[in-house]
């Protein structure tokens, strides 16, 4: 069956768009969950909703209105959290109800075109297209060549943001920088997980990799290794049992999560009996 | 001892204020930091010494007046690389953050090294340098949240070592730290302070052990209250009569090493 698998172009196509999602996620994940940002990607998520309720209306691809959809939300985001006069957590939520409740009004214009919002909502690669191929592998290269100018400034301002300020670093520059890279992973991530699912692919690996207590660089490595092997496992075992692919990546990561914090319960009980 | 005004000033603060809304934390404060100074700022819990560091270091804009570091005005200073800061470790540190105490160390240099560059092989000798200083070499495969709080504050001074700056503020160094680990801290600072000639800045509320330590006292509550030497400070009044009837000063009774 794994040779015949191929013959099917989705596959090879959800496999390709699988792969590079699966390793930006962990990447802009590590940051967003060291700063306790892990909210912003389900709040962009449901943002970009709302951008693909605006692509099916115009007959516009919705990756692309999701894409311009989600940055102009996170800038917005970002200043309505720099003016201080509202919790960060409330801007977060103000927007995530806000752009659901547009996404849903839409949506309810464009009626008949609903059968495609599932595959939206959950992911499905299926109906994963070439131009869907190529936009997130554009977007993944994007997002990579801005994470590897600013890796050293992100991970000094994650851990201490007054003092990476003090050296030099600007953080103003940074956290922009930061939450961009966000939305557009967000936006790179919904053909394959789909909208509701995609926080779950930018936290998971992460904090499973955090277990493990190691090195910033090991942990990374740990995350993306998580990534790569629950997205490809998924597909492969969605596409065998005929599931929803989101929804089984996602059942993976968290399987491979709970084997983690297990293990890890363990040993550090069993240190402390010693 | 110089004579102040044939000695270079790195920081000179001018006729500060600052207020919350309506609230003057602090008001018309004047000192200069001359270079190979080691100023303790001292002052009661809310007297606002750590909004002046703040202020010192450009994280809070002030009310009124302006500082200068290295002889310009600090919203045209751009040589953050002479400044090395070790924030208050308490309120400003994860334990739970997945660093090395050497990857930690490597933050001290990022400034220095600009977009797209990764650390070099020479940047690491620089931050294993650094940890020789604090004596913390055999720690650098370690997490530093597995670290004891002592450990930790020397890795922070390492960080700030690492980027070589020719001032260090340090924020409350000695919160969480116990009696014989702040004494190898002081120690540690003194001989930066003397060998390598580095200026320092030590921000606490410890008066009476801070008096101990350094060469000049600012006494901060609201406003400067003194700005002179230890010897001084302790000679002219009970640290009661400076900073009101409600304020403590904690004796310590420990053995120097």
């Amino acid at each position: 069956m794994l040779s015949s698998i191929f013959h099917y172009g989705f596959i090879v196509r959800g496999l390709e768009a699988g792969i590079v999602v699966a390793l930006i996620a962990p990447l802009i994940g590590i940051f967003l969950v060291l700063r306790r940002y892990s909210l912003i990607a389900d709040t962009l998520a449901h943002v970009s909703l709302a951008g693909i309720a605006i692509g099916l209306l115009a007959r516009v691809d919705p990756v692309i209105t999701a894409i311009a959809t989600t940055v102009l939300a996170s800038l917005g985001i970002e200043k309505l959290r720099g003016t201080k006069r509202i919790y960060g957590e409330s801007a977060l939520a103000l927007f995530l109800s806000g752009s659901l409740a547009l996404a849903i009004v839409l949506l309810s214009l464009a009626k008949g075109l609903n059968a495609n919002l599932f595959s939206y909502l959950f992911g499905s690669i299926v109906t994963v297209t070439d131009s869907d191929v190529r936009i997130i592998v554009g977007l993944a290269f994007v997002v990579a060549i801005a994470l590897a100018a600013f890796f050293k400034e992100l991970v000094f301002v994650a851990f201490d943001e007054d003092a990476a300020k003090v050296s030099g670093i600007q953080t103003g520059l940074v956290n922009s920088v930061l939450i961009i890279l966000s939305a557009l992973t967000v936006s790179l991530s919904i053909p394959i997980v789909g909208v509701l699912l995609i926080s779950a692919l930018i936290v998971i690996p992460v904090v499973t990799a955090l277990q493990l207590r190691q090195s910033f660089m090991t942990t990374i490595i740990v995350a993306e290794a998580v990534s790569v092997l629950s997205v490809v496992a998924g597909i492969f075992v969605s596409f065998a049992f005929n599931l929803s692919t989101g929804g089984t990546i996602v059942l993976l990561m968290l399987a491979v999560f709970a084997v983690v914090l297990a293990g890890r319960t363990l040993a550090v009980s069993l240190t402390r009996h010693k | 001892m110089p004579h102040v005004s044939e000695v270079k000033n790195i920081v000179e603060v001018r006729g500060i204020g600052f207020s919350y809304g309506n609230d003057p934390v602090l008001s018309d404060i004047t000192f200069d930091i001359h270079e190979g100074d080691y100023l303790g700022v001292i002052g009661p819990n809310g007297s606002g010494k750590t909004t002046l560091l703040k202020i010192m270091l450009g994280l809070v804009k002030p009310s009124a007046g302006k500082v200068l570091l290295f002889g310009r005005d600090i919203s045209e200073f751009r040589d953050w690389t002479r400044i090395g800061y070790v924030p208050q470790k308490v309120t400003n540190f994860d334990v739970n953050f997945p660093a090395t105490v050497h990857e930690v160390v490597l933050m001290g240099l990022y400034a220095r090294r600009g977009l797209f560059k990764g650390v070099t092989k020479k940047d690491h000798q620089i931050s294993m340098r650094a940890l020789d200083q604090v004596g913390m070499r055999e720690f650098h495969n370690r997490l530093i949240g597995d670290l004891s709080g002592g450990q930790q504050q020397r890795v922070f001074i390492a960080r700030a070592l690492a980027g070589q700056p020719e001032i260090i503020f340090l924020d409350e160094p000695t919160t969480g730290i116990d009696e014989h680990a702040q004494a190898e801290f002081y120690t540690l600072l003194k001989k930066l302070n003397e060998k390598l000639g580095l200026t320092l800045v030590l921000v606490s509320h410890d008066i009476a052990m801070v008096a101990k330590e350094v060469m000049h006292i600012a006494c901060i509550d609201r406003t400067l209250v003194c700005h002179t030497s230890p010897q001084e400070f302790l000679k002219a009044s009970k640290p009661d009569n400076i900073f009101g009837q409600d304020v403590r000063v904690i004796t310590h009774h420990h053995h120097r090493h």
